[in-house]
């Protein structure tokens, strides 16, 4: 029996009058990539800011490798191996993309109390930098400012970012935001590298994407699962296909 | 051992003052919380109502056509500043719109010692003002008892604006959403030019009143400019409601700290240590409170926008 | 190094300013003496609130309160006798610090305007306590007993003596600032400035890194207080009042923000312009308020900025996020 990497339980949160997350629970099993997908308005970037702990839930409990997280700040459980990418880009513009990884190699190399070295003369952080930029297809670009990278090369930096933490859990949230078919189906066979060493919370639009990298998708609706289960079977339930899938494929 | 008649003059004196600020303050937070803007220079607008006020009384003799003329003239020129200037700052960071108030500031103070001269202008009252009237044998003058009327109005004036009206709903939505207001198909640059009017017609009301109390002087503006801020981060960015309780609350224990705090630690240090500890300690009582509220609640106590 | 347009502007300014002394003796105008190491002691300040605000992105309306703070030190130091600077120095380097945990950790729970605010109010706080303190002066401020004594090394009685200190303290504190920027510590500190939300998502701490910054350039501001007390014999409330916070803003503006060297350049054309302007006229605030907002609309990378875009003919681009 594999063990469940990130435990939500009952997990709620409203803004105002609007119940974004409803008694919602989810199972991540380690090693697996579990899908979540649903329309817009669901309530799954809500999801991801609680489980990276961006937001506080009102009640309910996460639970990651066994501990209880839900009261953790977003640093501690990033320390825990818990990474997030963003779906709206989020990395440091005047940064170059080697120094944007190496920032978040650094946050996960003890403290930053060191005032006389220069960082970018770090073997020990530019190495494992670029190795992760290498994993996403960008080692031609470590040395372009990050405002200056295309749409498509800014969410491959913010895997590399995710990655180079060894992160235990992968947030996801729509990697594929914004993406043409080309950058989708390079990203989607950057993600399979992935399988089996990660566990990933894949967040996506993109359903030919999910079906073909998910192991297990779970579908938010109006901030509650509707269903959960294998690929296949969600398919084919007929709840879903009313809430969202329609009736394709 | 306290004068209980003392004590209830100054509490009056500071729910006056507490006007004042509230008046200032008003605005102040209006253009804060709608336009994100950080205006150093509207204590410049307080200073310049209060010196066109002083000399348009002392010219005609009459208090009256003094407030009648330096309120439009100061909207005016607050108008002129906004649409020639600030609102070329709407877009900018923080630190472009504190340092280009920070250049109107130096100008103004500069201009206003260029016509007027260094020495300040005492603001002549009209019999009928400068008279005192009696409550419970207290002596209350009448000018201040007239000032916190006219606050009063004000605020319940601002209430029923932002609360009740159509114009109010877009301020208050334009507060926690600027981008909502554009779509909504009004023009958002007249928003702002009236919001900031508005603004500056409370500053300059406030210079107005505030010249027969404290005198029309260079640098009056920023003196009272520092509590406002006060104010609104007490109150919280942009909510009215903050500013009226906020002001109040700094008005009070203002004056009050400054009458009576030596007293006060009289009651426990020896009478030498208690005098020289008390004015040092009366000017840092409204920093603490607000260090103190923002140490519980950061976004103030009645904060407008949401993040 | 890399030698670019910044390093050849601030290898020139530290040569003239390393000629003044005998300039100013040449010339017979002990003037130019006292205008650069009042410069060199400002750039000091200007050097430390550039480490946060343009580093950092925390724009600090209360920095010169550091400043006063070193320079009371110094003189209420001097007040009771205590006239060894081998005290008074690290002395006013420590309570500058210590105001700066204190300050720093109530303003730094805030950000954008609530923090200018609060910085502003903070400063405003000492700057009254000065005024209320009537041991100390209060309104009319401590002459300094007499010049911080460093027995055997040097002698700040002698004017000279006490510019080549300040020439020495401001190319190592540019040194330091050097080293800091691009350390880790720089790092954490700019991308905290960059975007504190993603800090925070890959694992930054930020607030106890922001505060160490606040802390160091508060040190750092109290430095050039004990310098300021030393240069003006004298210490006053003034030192400590908002519009000199403002000054420094300005200098760190007219720079160029965030680059190492500008505080310095843009000390030096405060003090140039200052002087020119009110050479022209009693009311020179007049004409250095609209130069100021001018500057603000139309010269975004500051002077250093300006230099580099006047050449290279590029639009400007810059959008700041305050």
């Amino acid at each position: 029996m594999v063990e469940a990497l990130l435990n939500i339980e009952n997990l709620r949160k409203s803004f105002g009058g609007v119940l974004a997350t409803d008694d919602l629970s989810l199972s991540v099993e380690t090693g697996k990539i579990h899908a979540v997908i649903g329309p817009n308005g669901a309530g799954k970037t809500t999801m991801v800011s609680q489980i990276s702990g961006a937001l506080r839930p009102d009640s309910g409990r996460i639970v990651f490798n066994g501990e209880d997280i839900t009261r953790f700040p977003p640093p501690t459980r990033s320390l825990r191996g818990i990474a997030r990418t963003f779906q709206i880009t989020s990395i440091f513009h005047e940064f170059t993309a080697l120094e944007n990884v190496s920032l978040a190699a650094q946050a996960h190399d003890g403290h930053s109390f060191r005032f006389w070295q220069p960082a970018k003369e770090e073997d020990g952080l530019t190495e494992p930098a670029k190795e992760a930029l290498e994993l996403v297809g960008l080692e031609d670009r470590a040395q372009v400012l990050a405002c200056n990278l295309s749409h498509g090369e800014n969410r491959q930096l913010e895997i590399a970012m995710a990655l180079v933490t060894q992160p235990k859990l992968l947030l996801l949230d729509e990697p594929m935001a914004g993406m043409g078919a080309d950058e989708s189906k390079k990203m989607v066979a950057i993600l399979n590298g992935l399988k089996g060493e990660h566990t990933i919370l894949l967040i996506e639009h993109d359903m030919d994407a999910v079906f073909a990298l998910a192991d297990q998708i779970t579908v938010l609706v109006y901030g509650s699962a509707i269903a959960s289960g294998l690929p296949e079977d969600i398919r084919l339930n007929p709840e879903v296909r009313a809430a969202y899938l329609g009736d394709e494929e | 051992m306290i004068d209980p008649v003392l004590l209830f003059e100054q509490l009056f004196n500071g729910v006056q003052y507490g006007i004042l600020l509230f008046l200032l303050a008003a605005g102040l937070t209006l253009v804060f919380g709608i336009m994100d803007m950080m205006n150093l220079a509207h204590g410049s607008l307080y200073m310049v109502g209060a010196y066109i006020a002083a000399t348009v009384t002392l010219a005609t003799n009459s208090f009256l056509i003094g407030i009648f003329l330096a309120l439009p003239a100061t909207l005016l020129i607050g108008v002129l500043l906004e649409v020639v200037i600030l609102r070329h700052l709407y877009d900018r960071g923080h630190l472009d719109q504190v340092l280009a108030t920070f250049g109107m500031i130096l100008f103004f103070n500069e201009l206003v010692r260029l016509i007027w001269g260094p020495a300040g202008i005492e603001v002549p009252l009209p019999n009928i003002l400068n008279q005192s009237l009696t409550l419970f044998s207290i002596p209350l003058p009448v000018y201040r008892i007239v000032v916190i009327g006219v606050g009063l109005l004000i605020a319940a004036f601002l209430y029923i604006l932002v609360v009740k009206t159509r114009t109010g709903m877009l301020i208050r939505a334009g507060a926690s959403n600027r981008e909502m207001i554009g779509a909504l198909g009004v023009d958002i640059k007249v928003v702002f030019t009236l919001v900031f009017g508005l603004g500056a017609a409370l500053a300059a009301l406030a210079g107005v009143m505030a010249g027969p109390i404290f005198a029309a002087t260079i640098g009056m503006g920023e003196n009272i400019l520092i509590q406002v801020l006060v104010v609104i981060v007490i109150g919280g960015i942009g909510s009215i409601r903050g500013a009226f309780v906020g002001a109040l609350l700094i008005g009070v224990i203002e004056i009050l700290g400054r009458s009576f705090l030596d007293d006060f630690f009289k009651l426990f240090l020896p009478v030498n240590a208690a005098e020289t500890a008390a004015p040092a300690a009366a000017s840092m009582l409204i920093y603490i409170l607000m260090a103190a509220v923002l140490f519980f609640r950061p976004q103030g106590l009645f904060p407008a926008r949401s993040g | 190094m890399k030698v670019n347009r910044e390093t050849i502007v601030c290898v020139l300014i530290f040569l003239l300013l390393a000629m003044v002394p005998a300039i100013a003796a040449l010339t017979d105008v002990p003037f130019y003496l006292d205008l650069a190491r009042r410069m060199m002691i400002l750039a000091i300040g200007a050097l430390s609130l550039n480490l946060i605000m343009g580093y950092g992105g925390m724009i600090s309306f209360g920095h010169a309160v550091f400043i006063g703070i070193g320079a009371y030190t110094v003189g209420i130091c001097a007040e009771h006798e205590i006239v060894s600077g081998y005290i008074q120095w690290p002395l006013a380097l420590i309570i500058s610090a210590m105001f700066a945990v204190v300050f720093g950790a109530i303003s730094l729970r805030t950000r954008g305007v609530y923090f200018i605010m609060i910085t502003l109010a903070l400063a405003q706080m000492m700057y009254f306590l000065g005024v209320s303190l009537d041991r100390y002066g209060g309104d009319d401020g401590l002459p300094l007993a007499e010049p911080s004594n460093f027995s055997g090394l040097i002698d700040l009685s002698e004017k000279t003596s006490l510019y080549y200190l300040v020439f020495g303290l401001l190319i190592f504190c540019l040194w330091i600032c050097q080293r800091m920027v691009n350390s880790r510590f720089g790092m954490a500190i700019q991308g905290a400035r960059s975007n504190e939300e993603r800090m925070q998502a890959i694992g930054f701490p930020t607030f106890r890194y922001k505060l160490t910054a606040f802390v160091i350039a508060g040190a750092m501001a109290g430095l050039a207080g004990a310098l300021l007390a030393n240069h003006t014999d004298f210490v006053n409330p003034d030192m400590m009042h908002w519009t000199r916070s403002g000054d420094l803003i300005i200098m760190v503006l007219l720079g160029g923000m965030g680059s190492l060297s500008g505080p310095i350049v843009g000390a030096l054309v405060f003090i140039l312009l200052e002087e020119a302007l009110s050479g022209i006229t009693e009311y020179w605030q007049l004409i250095f308020g609209p130069f100021l907002i001018l500057v603000v609309l139309f010269a975004r990378g500051g002077l250093l900025g300006f230099l580099e875009k006047a050449r290279e003919l590029k639009p400007s681009l810059d959008r700041d996020n305050g």
